[in-house]
This record gives C-alpha cells, structure tokens and sequence, in this order.
C-alpha cells in the first residue's frame, strides 16, 4: 500500500491525532502490512505520531484472562461505562489463527457490540499470528496508533504464558480475568507463572456461591502490593451479564491511571516498554541476523534505553541501516 | 375387498403456509384457498412483524409485507380475517418473539367477531429456543424470552383451553443442518426447558398441570431419507410418551400423545432443474404419514421453485394437491400402521432414541437447553453438522440429481415464464401500509393507549402474566413497535453465538482446498498482510446457513473472517468494514430486500470514505435483480446454484486481486 501525497505521515499523523476514523483505520492496515515500503512508511508515521503524544492523554489497558472468562462481554461493559462518562474508547481485541490455514474467525468484535452506530468506538481485531510464543508485533504500534485517536485504549487477549507477558510489558495497566470455579488462575497465581496484574477480577458474579469462592481463594493466593510498589491489586466482582460491578472496575482502572500519572510514571513506564518492543519488531522484520549487525539483543536494548531522543526516530533510522543491504528472513 | 365398505381414516390438517403484501391481499388469499380445500389457516407474517418493529421503522425499510402479511395493530388483524368466522376456523400463526401478541390481536377480533375466547382453535408457533439457532426472530435474551413463552402457555390452559400454545420446533433445526439424531435430542429438550419453566413459573396449579403438558404439540421436519425420517416420527413419539410419563407423570396416554405438524425439508429443494423438486415433497410427504401410530396432525408442503423466490398462487395450489392425492386418491388411510412389527424398523428407531438420549445427557451437561443456547454449544454442533453436509456434496458422497450429478437437462418451460416463476410483490405494498397505519395511530384515543402501555410495563417488570395487559393494549389500539418497544426497554437485546468457531471439518475435494489455500496467501503476501474477509446479514433477514458457511470456509481457506452474526444496519455493516480494514465485503440476503440494503450499504461506505472496498452478495437472487446489481457495481453475485464454495472462494480470491491491482488469475 503506498499512501498518497496529501496522506503524507504528517497529514495522517494529524488526522489520527484529531480522532478521524479514516485515518486510524488506514493507519491500522498500514502498521499490519509487511511489505517494505509499507514498513518503511509505518515508521515514519510512527515517528510523526509520537510529536502528538508528548502529553500522554489516554490510559492503554491489557485484558487477559483465560477462553471464556467473559473478557469480550466485559469489555462492552466497560465501553457503555466510558461512553457514558464522555470518553473514546478503541479497541484491539487479538484472536487466535488457525495453524493449519492461517485462516482465523475474529469472534471477539460479535460480543463487544453495543448496538447503536457510535463514532466514539473504534474496533479492530487481529488474529494473533503468534510469533515467538507472544503478541504478534503488530499489537504495539497499532496501540500507539489508537491511543493517540482515543481516550481508552483495550487490548484484549487470551492471556496465557508468553503472551500475557507480553500484554504486561504493553500496558500502562494490566486487568486479568479470572473464570469462576476453575482453579487455574489461582495455582498459575501461586507458581508466579501469572504476572501479577495490576486489577484482578472475578467475572460471572451472578454464578453465586462458585464466584464468590474463587473471589476469596484470589484474594488469599495474592501479595496485594503489586511488584511496581505503591498499588494495592484490588480483587473485585462483576457480573458482564447483569452490568454489576463495572462502575467499580472502571473507577478502580482509573485510580491506577491517577496513580501512574501523579507519580510520572506514565512516561516513563511506556519508553520502557517501547524499547522491548521495538526490539521485538526489528527481530520480527529482520530477524537475528539483522539485530545482531545492530551490535546485538543487550547492547541494542542498552542503547534505546538510554538515549534521549524519540523512540520512533530512532527506530527509523536503524530501520533504515538495517534496509540498505536489507536481510529479508521472510523469503 | 369391496370399495363402499372400507373405513377410511380422516385425513391430517392441509395447510399452505401465506401471506403477504397487507391484511386485505392476504385475506382475499385466505379466502380463495379455502374455497379450494384447504382445511386450515397459516399465516406467514412480515420480519417487521415477527421482530417487532411497525411498518414504518426504518429498520422495516425494504421488508413490509415481503415474506408475509404485515400487522400492525387490531385494524390489520381485523381486515386480515374479514369474512373468516374466528370460531370455527383453525389457525397457525407462526409467530414466536411477538406470539403473545399476535395471539392477544386474535382475541381481540374474536371479541369483536361477537366470538368467546374460549372457543378459538389454533396454534401459535411460540418457541423462542429454536430462534436464536436457527429461525433468528428472536428480540429479548433467552430468559425472558422463556417466561413470555410460559406466560402465553399457561394463559391459554386457563382461558382458551383448545388453543396450542407452543410448536415446539424442530423443522428449523434440519432446516439449519441438524441430523435426525439431534432435531429428536435439542427438540426434546427445548420441550423440557419449557415444561421445567411452565411449572417453576407457579402459573399452574401441579393438578392441573397434565393439561399443559396435553397442549404441547410440534413442527418437526421430513427429509429425503423418508425411511430414517419414518423412524425418526417413531422414535420421537415413544420418547415423548416416556418423557411425559416418567419427568411429569401424566397418565392419560391421550396427553401423552405426541400431536405433531410437518413442513417437508426445503434445504435439500434446489435451484437447479427445479422440477425435482416435486418429486422429493411427496417422498418427504410419505415419511410423516406411512405410520398410522406416528402420523401428522397438519402437513404443509413448500413449493417446486422454492430455492427460486416466493410462490405464486399457482404453485401452492399445486403443492396442496399433493396432499390431496395421498389422502384421497391412495389406500393409505384405508390401513392401521404398516411397519408395527417390522425388525428392520425397530431397530433404526432404536438407534435413534439411543443417539437421542446421549445428546440430551450431553445438552444438560452443558447447563441445560437454556444454557446451551448462549454459551453456543448447540449452535456449533448445528454449523458442524451442516458443515459436514456440504463437505459431502461437494465430494460426490452425498448424490443431489441435477446438483452434483445428472446436471445436463433441456431447457425447462417452468422458469420459462414472463415472472421467471416466481411472486412479485407489489412494491407499493410498503408504501400503503404505512400510510394506513399512520392514519390509524391518528384516529385512536391516546390515553387509553397510554394507560395500555403502562399497564404492559408494569407486568413485564413487575411478573404478572404479560397476556391481560397484551389484550387490553391490543383493543387499546396499540402498535405492534409499540408492545415490543416496552417490553425491549425491560428486557433489552439480545445477540445470539453465531456456531461458526468449529473445529475443521475434512475437506470434500482436500486438493482443491489446497490450491485456494494457497492462492489466499499468495495474494495475502502481495498485499502485504493476510486477506480479510467481512460477512455481513444485512437488515431483518435471519437466514444464517450460507453467511456461517462461507465464514467456515473461508477460514480453512486461509482468510481472517469478520462476522457478527444476523440482523445489522447497513451502516453497523459499513463501520465494521472499515475498522477492521478488510479487503472485501460478502452480503447475504435471502429475504428479498437485497435491491433496498446493497444501496443502504453503498451510502454508507461512501459516506465515511470506505467505498473502494468491493462488495459481493449471495443468496436468493433472482437473475434480473442480479444483473441490476452488477450494473451498479456489485462484484459478484452468488446464489443456490453456486454449490462448489472452492470456485466461491476462489472467485473471491480474483476480486481481491483486481481490486487492489494485481493479475486477476494470479
Ligand atoms: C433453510 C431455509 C430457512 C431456514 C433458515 C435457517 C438458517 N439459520 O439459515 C428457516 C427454516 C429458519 C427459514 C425461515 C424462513 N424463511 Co427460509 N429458506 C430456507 C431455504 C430452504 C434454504 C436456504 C439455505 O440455507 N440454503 C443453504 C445455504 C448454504 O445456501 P445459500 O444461503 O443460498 O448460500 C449459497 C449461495 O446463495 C451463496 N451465498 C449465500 N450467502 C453468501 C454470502 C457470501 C459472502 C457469498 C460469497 C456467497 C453466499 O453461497 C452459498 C453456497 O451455495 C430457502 C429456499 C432454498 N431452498 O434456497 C428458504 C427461503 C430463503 N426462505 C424464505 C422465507 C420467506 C423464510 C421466512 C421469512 C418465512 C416467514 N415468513 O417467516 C422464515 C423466516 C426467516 C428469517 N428470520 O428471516 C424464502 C425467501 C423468499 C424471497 N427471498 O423472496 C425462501 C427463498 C423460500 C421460499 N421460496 O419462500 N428458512
Ligand atoms: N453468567 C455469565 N456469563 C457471562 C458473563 N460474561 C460473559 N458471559 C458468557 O461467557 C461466554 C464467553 O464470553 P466472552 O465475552 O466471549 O468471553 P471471552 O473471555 O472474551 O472469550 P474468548 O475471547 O473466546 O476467550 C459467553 O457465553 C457470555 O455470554 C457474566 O458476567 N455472567
Ligand atoms: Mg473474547
């Protein structure tokens, strides 16, 4: 795909900022197209977004849990619950592909649906092309792409091993979803294969005496003070089915945002990240091959972290030392 | 054995399933197919009817008085029976989410036909269960859908004790690809569901309750295997005696007596040499009536062009003189059961109650039928079942003469017509009505239909039987959009699991499979990420099988597929495109009302700047239309005689490419 002139990158850096829905959707099929033009003009626009996103507006939220839980009808919840207090909200919702096809049924979109037409909601889907184990690399920069055009920014995904991490090192706060009567979020909580996220919460509340047992067999597994220091993990309850509780997830998702903000946090926490996926998606386009001619994992982290300059710049620039004799792995 | 003296049984119930344009048109036709035999009413209403909307929401645009005949409120149910004595007819109305009032419409125009309540005769189809997994009228979430179903039960016990309240149904279950195994197993159990919420409910003295389960009756389906659906009827009759019996212990065996209607199977009717399909509705036909012990009570039968469109006067005139001739010109009635005895019989009626019984364990495993309709599961077994049918067609294994195999044919004077064979419906049906029902709203007493209202409120909030309140708002002259309005406010919505995350079924032809495969993520790697596909149910239409289908293949072919299920608004169906940054938008329409919501469709893509994605369609199209829509800038149309899904996907694959400009056959 080749953009034309007037959709130069500052253009559409402008027009994602000032919440076109055009713009962000083309913007989305733009940062999933693996083709080297597409890469190189993704960058750029990258870039320019970044020059928009010096005041961190919008809160980035992981939703993992195990299949099932209810994150999807949660998540709707959640968007009538924002809605309602006049903010925009976008989407990622991240679905499995079929090994053997490649072909994938993105599900989640049917129960996120709140029926009336609404420009204020914006939902993509991505199948989950799963390499590495993880989130598809595509996740972050599309990430970057809705939080500039949205208050609330959602990710849901089917949160096992690799890539709940990965969620984890994503998001400015991370909810896990936990599915009554199944004891696996409590020993996965126990063996620390679970990260510890920042909101856990028992979902199918209406279940009764099941919910509320898992409820407090989480909230005796759990270290309340959450690795970051400063935040107590709250164990709360909702019902998606009956709307009970999301007013509370909501204002308890909202705390943790003041929290990161009042302790400037925010910035920080997201550079941090963003060099892990920068590295991710230089491996991912150029393979191993082509981050150790940038001198390798450690020391290209060590680098990205410690400069000053932006991010997206710079991941341009090794881009493009990287294009000039490219490696392609994908042949 | 002498001709005079032989006793011959009475003969089933002869219906023909109509309605259409306006309450006046359909009336005439109510009247001209009495008058030549028919035994009973059945009354098809408009999607706008039966989802509850009035005739002129915009959602109604392009569907009143399309499938069915459009009411709005007692005037139209008044003309609808005009010169049609209430007591002494026998209605079918099949309605379900509104049944409770459509039925309270009923009451009110036998009130003013001078006729008592008491005395109507009829049925309202009233199984909400089985339209979240096939028929796709639903409105409310299944629960509440559940108590208005109980609610009009036990109304009907007490007050209009020869009405039969629920259908509980299983044609629609084969229609969406069930086996004979699970239509017996899911119909069952939906019969459970709501004899379990009939009794929970309290609405019943337990003494009286024997009644309530003698009311019960079925819609079940007969396919073209007519011996496996012979012992299918069998089987489904001695496992209600024995349900009935042992879970609510009846022992009158008269209530215990598996009553049952029959429309043949219509999924198997073709498009192709449409003609055969005679031959297959009197097949079908012999399934439910060779067995005197497990015979129909009331057999309607679809038409030879139903793959085609609508059927014209003519056609079902047609199709009721099958009936005709079965019951009085052969010597079936003349004899008790001819299969009583027989081993081979037994034995497949067995394997069907085993098979039946093992899914129902599974259905209460999974939480019970109520349950199993929002979690999914049945809905994924129907999808997967119906799957595997086409997987076999497309194989050869399962043989359809003049489909995939015998093909070649003369040219046929049938289709050869100046209609093309089908029904047009007056395009200025919509336009009258809404006209009349304006008309009507204007001229009738608005407090009286205010306190209506809040009476209706107050019994759905408050869980009163909802029937009273319903009778009162239908003399009121409330409007159909009105009642279910209400009652949407206190209910809410509903979307229903869609089935289509099925695991893989084996491919019919695995080398052309392969090949799409390939040519998929091909074009995938040209443009630079895998190709989206978006499947969209535009407007009030429920028919799911081919959007499911297509999804399903078009995921084992390779596409990354966006589908919500039935029901959207072209402009739902615009945004969702645009989101999700697909690379192609496929419509199905199977209800007539493509013209109206592929031009809906068009404007919205332009409006928010989306129209270079391309657009296909697929469904009952007829050729006219097709053409039409090519001329506007439709890619491709698909329909009932498309049955070979790899050229399907394949010519999906060729838009794609031309679309964003890569070789068309690459
Ligand atoms: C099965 C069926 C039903 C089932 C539907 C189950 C379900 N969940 O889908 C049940 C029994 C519930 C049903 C109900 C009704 N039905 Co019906 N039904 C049919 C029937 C017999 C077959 C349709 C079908 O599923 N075929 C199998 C699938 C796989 O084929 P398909 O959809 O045609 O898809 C193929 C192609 O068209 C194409 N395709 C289709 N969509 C798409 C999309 C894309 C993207 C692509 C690429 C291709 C594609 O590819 C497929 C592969 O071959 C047809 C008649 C017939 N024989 O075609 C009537 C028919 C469609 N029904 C009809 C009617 C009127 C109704 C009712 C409205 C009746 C009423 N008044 O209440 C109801 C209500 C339904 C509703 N809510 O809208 C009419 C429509 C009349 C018209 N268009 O003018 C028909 C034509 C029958 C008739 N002659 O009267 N029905
Ligand atoms: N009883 C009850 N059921 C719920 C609730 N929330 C969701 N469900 C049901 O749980 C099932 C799964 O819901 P989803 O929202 O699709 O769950 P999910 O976690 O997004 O699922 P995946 O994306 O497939 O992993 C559906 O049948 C929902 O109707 C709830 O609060 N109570
Ligand atoms: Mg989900």
């Amino acid at each position: 795909m080749s953009l034309p002139e007037a959709d130069s990158p500052p253009a559409c850096a402008a027009a994602i900022a000032s919440g076109d829905r055009a713009a962000v959707a083309n913007a989305l099929n733009l940062l999933d197209d693996r083709r080297p033009a597409a890469r190189r003009e993704a960058a750029a626009l990258l870039a320019h977004l970044q020059q928009h996103q010096d005041k961190p507006g919008g809160q980035l939220i992981g939703i993992t849990g195990p299949p099932g839980a209810g994150k999807s009808t949660l998540s709707a919840s959640l968007i009538r619950v924002w809605r309602r207090r006049g903010l925009r909200v976008a989407v990622l919702a991240v679905d499995p592909s079929s090994p053997i096809s490649g072909g994938a049924l993105l599900g989640d979109r049917l129960r996120m649906q709140t029926s009336a037409v609404d420009d204020g909601v914006f939902v993509r889907s991505l199948s989950n092309r799963g390499q590495f184990g993880g989130l598809s690399a595509e996740v972050w920069p599309m990430s970057i792409v809705m939080l500039a055009g949205f208050d609330m920014v959602l990710i849901e995904t089917v949160g096992v091993g690799q890539r709940e991490v990965d969620v984890a090192r994503l998001c400015d706060t991370t909810c896990y979803v936990a599915q009554p009567g199944s004891g696996d979020s409590v020993q996965f909580l126990k063996a620390g294969i679970l990260e510890v996220p920042h909101i856990l919460v028992v979902n199918k509340s209406d279940m009764g005496a099941v919910a509320t047992r898992t409820l407090s067999e989480l909230e005796s597994a759990l270290h309340r003070t959450h690795p970051d220091g400063h935040w107590q993990v709250p164990v709360l309850a909702t019902s998606a089915a009956n709307g009970t509780g999301i007013e509370a997830l909501a204002d308890a998702l909202e705390q943790h945002y003041r929290l990161l903000q009042s302790r400037n946090e925010l910035v920080s926490r997201r550079r941090s990240y963003q060099s892990y996926w920068l590295h991710k998606r230089l491996l991912e386009e150029f393979g191993t091959a082509g981050v150790d001619r940038l001198g390798g994992e450690e020391q290209l982290l060590a680098e990205l972290q410690a400069q000053d300059m932006n991010l997206f710049t710079q991941y341009e620039t090794l881009r493009r030392r990287l294009d000039q004799r490219p490696i392609n792995t994908r042949e | 054995m002498s001709q005079e003296t032989v006793k011959r049984d009475r003969p089933w119930l002869m219906r023909t399933y109509s309605g259409h344009s306006s309450a006046s048109a359909s009336n005439e036709l109510y009247r001209t197919n009495l008058s030549r035999g028919q035994t009973g009413l059945s009354v098809a209403f408009d999607l706008p009817t039966q989802t509850g909307y009035d005739s002129d929401h915009p959602l109604a645009h392009g569907e009143v008085g399309k499938v069915g005949v459009p009411i709005n409120h007692i005037g139209d149910m008044e003309t609808l029976f005009e010169q049609i004595p209430l007591a002494q007819m026998n209605t079918s109305m099949t309605i379900n989410a509104t049944a409770p009032w459509l039925l309270a419409l009923y009451v009110a125009v036998a009130e003013r036909q001078g006729v008592d309540p008491s005395q109507l005769q009829g049925t309202t189809q009233n199984d909400v269960l089985k339209e979240y997994l096939s028929r796709g009228t639903y409105i409310f979430p299944p629960e509440p859908s559940v108590r208005l179903t109980t609610d009009l039960i036990a109304y009907t016990v007490q007050h209009i004790p020869k009405w039969n309240p629920t259908n509980i149904c299983s044609y629609h279950l084969q229609e969406a690809g069930a086996t004979p195994t699970q239509e017996l197993a899911y119909a069952l159990s939906t019969a459970m569901a709501i004899l379990d919420a009939v009794q929970a409910s309290g609405q019943i003295p337990p003494e009286r309750f024997a009644d309530v389960v003698g009311r019960i009756s079925f819609f079940v389906n007969a396919g073209i295997r007519f011996v496996e659906e012979t012992c299918k009827l069998r089987a489904f009759s001695r496992l209600w005696d024995t349900l009935t019996g042992e879970r609510y212990g009846v022992t009158d065996p008269k209530q215990r007596r598996f009553r049952y209607g029959v429309q043949v199977n219509s999924l198997g009717l073709t498009e192709s040499q449409p003609e055969n399909n005679v031959q297959r509705i009197v097949l079908e036909m012999l399934s439910v009536t060779l067995s005197k012990n497990a015979r129909a009570r009331a057999i309607q039968l679809p038409a030879w062009n139903e793959a085609l469109g609508l059927p014209r006067p003519w056609d079902q005139q047609w199709a009721l003189r099958m009936q005709q001739v079965l019951a009085l010109e052969t010597d079936l009635l003349e004899y008790g059961d001819l299969l009583d005895g027989s081993p081979v019989v037994e034995a497949k009626v067995q394997e069907l109650m085993d098979g039946a019984k093992a899914e129902m364990a599974r259905v209460e495993a999974h939480g019970g039928m109520v349950a199993c309709v929002d979690n999914g599961y049945i809905k994924r077994e129907l999808v997967q079942s119906h799957t595997r049918r086409l997987r076999n067609i497309e194989s050869g294994e399962l043989k359809i003469v003049g489909v995939n195999c015998f093909q070649e044919s003369a040219e046929s004077p049938l289709t050869a017509g100046e209609e093309s064979g089908i029904m047009k419906v007056d395009e200025r049906a919509e336009r009258e009505q809404i006209a009349s029902l304006r008309a009507f709203r204007a001229a009738r007493d608005k407090d009286r239909v205010e306190a209506a209202l809040r009476q209706l409120r107050d019994a759905a909030s408050g869980g009163d039987n909802i029937m009273p309140a319903s009778i009162e708002c239908a003399r009121a002259g409330v409007t159909t959009g009105e009642w279910s309005e209400v009652l949407r406010t206190v209910f809410g919505e509903y979307r229903a699991p869609t089935g289509i995350d099925i695991a893989p079924v084996a491919p019919g032809d695995a080398a052309a499979l392969e090949a799409v495969r390939a040519r998929v993520r091909k074009t995938g790697e040209a443009l630079g990420r895998p190709l989206r596909l978006l499947i969209g149910k535009p407007g009030l239409d429920g028919h799911s099988n081919g959007a499911e289908q297509i999804a399903v293949k078009g995921r084992d072919a390779g596409f990354e597929i966006v589908y919500e299920g039935i029901r959207l608004t072209p402009a739902q169906i615009a945004r969702a495109a645009q989101e999700e940054g697909v690379h192609l938008i496929g419509l199905s329409v199977l209800s007539g009302s493509h013209l109206e919501l592929v031009q809906e469709i068009s404007r919205e893509l332009q409006q928010i700047g989306a129209s270079d994605i391309p657009l296909v369609i697929g469904g009952i199209i007829p050729e006219e239309d097709a053409q039409r829509l090519q001329a506007q800038g439709l890619k491709a149309v698909f329909t009932p005689k498309d049955v070979d899904m790899n050229t399907i996907m394949n010519s999906m694959v060729t838009i794609i490419r031309e679309a964003n400009g890569l070789e068309p056959a690459g």
